[in-house]
């Protein structure tokens, strides 16, 4: 199948996965790097799906560490989108779906990358903090941030 | 002249009363103004100012893209999209000892942030009238930054997609 946005059938299967608001804003400018991939997008607000038409859009539910019910269905509805795209990589900028995702990617054999936001000028997210010993790769989008929390820096979003 | 136009945000999680009253404030004091307010949950009512409790993607897009001047939260979505869009941004940062977060972290975001040519930084509500007055005189015409992140980050990134570069 090929898709009109420069994308192909030999490239890998990403799933790019971001709450909404600023983690997905931050998503939206990492865009560039999918030329020859594959992507699906993965967000909180169905809204979004004009913006990045004619990539997929999925949406699961928002949730954080102080609602333990909506996280349980947050997993289920992350699974449920990990079977119908079946991604070889996961990237994510945040924030509980992202981890989330991040871990299931790590159990299905893909490749995980996780992008802390750039409003974590100080310290890294809970996410993030939890993504280092999960994915492949943790980057922060702050050097001090990334040289004293054991993550990496590679530029930032702006 | 057509009348200034105004788009606040506070995001869609915790309420921000203190940004909301004091725009509230100036916008009934400037009834030739149109002042939008995405407000997300709070208990007023805001009589000068045109209210949605959460606007979806492309009308929070038509509504910053229409603005003269954007109010908001330190909020990185919203610093990001006004930054694109070449818009003043009118930063009132959230704190965690007034109960609008559950952290500082507005502070840092918005102290890192001030360096954008079209950031202004809020130390308090009452300093909102008068900035906002300045900005609305000077109507800068907009000027676009690109949409793409640091090229260095986009070719971390697409090496990682490519399978190339290290694993660990």
């Amino acid at each position: 199948m090929t898709r009109p946005n420069g994308t192909n059938t030999t490239g890998p299967r990403v799933l790019a996965v971001a709450s909404g608001g600023g983690h997905w804003v931050q998503m939206l400018r990492l865009i560039p790097a999918f030329d020859g991939a594959k992507v699906h997008f993965a967000t909180t607000d169905s809204t979004a799906a004009v913006i990045v038409s004619p990539a997929p859009l999925h949406v699961f539910p928002d949730a954080n560490k102080d609602r333990p019910l909506r996280l349980a269905g947050l997993a289920l509805r992350m699974a449920a989108i990990f079977l119908r795209v079946r991604p070889d990589v996961v990237i994510s900028t945040g924030a509980a779906g992202g981890l989330v995702a991040i871990a299931m990617g790590r159990l299905c054999g893909a490749r995980c990358l996780f992008i802390d936001s750039i409003a974590n000028a100080e310290t890294l997210s809970l996410s993030a903090r939890l993504a280092r010993h999960i994915a492949h790769r943790t980057f922060s989008q702050w050097p001090d941030v990334a040289r004293h929390h054991g993550a990496e820096y590679h530029g930032a979003v702006i | 002249m057509r009348a200034p136009r105004v788009f606040a945000t506070v995001g869609t999680q915790l309420p921000f009363d203190r940004l909301l009253l004091a725009l509230n404030d100036w916008a009934a004091r400037r009834p030739q103004a149109c002042v939008t307010a995405q407000t997300g949950q709070t208990e007023h009512h805001f009589s000068a100012l045109h209210c949605a409790t959460h606007l979806a993607t492309p009308e929070f897009a038509r509504h910053l893209l229409a603005a003269d001047v954007i109010v908001s939260h330190a909020g990185m979505g919203t610093i990001l999209m006004a930054a694109e869009a070449g818009k003043p941004l009118i930063v009132l940062p959230r704190r965690a000892a007034l109960g609008e977060h559950r952290n500082d972290h507005q502070l840092a975001t918005a102290a890192r942030m001030a360096g954008l040519s079209n950031v202004t930084i809020l130390p308090d509500a009452a300093a909102l009238a008068e900035t906002l007055d300045a900005a609305l005189a000077r109507r800068p015409a907009p000027w676009a930054r690109p949409a793409a992140a640091q090229p260095r980050l986009i070719a971390a990134l697409r090496a990682f997609i490519q399978g190339d570069g290290p694993r660990t």
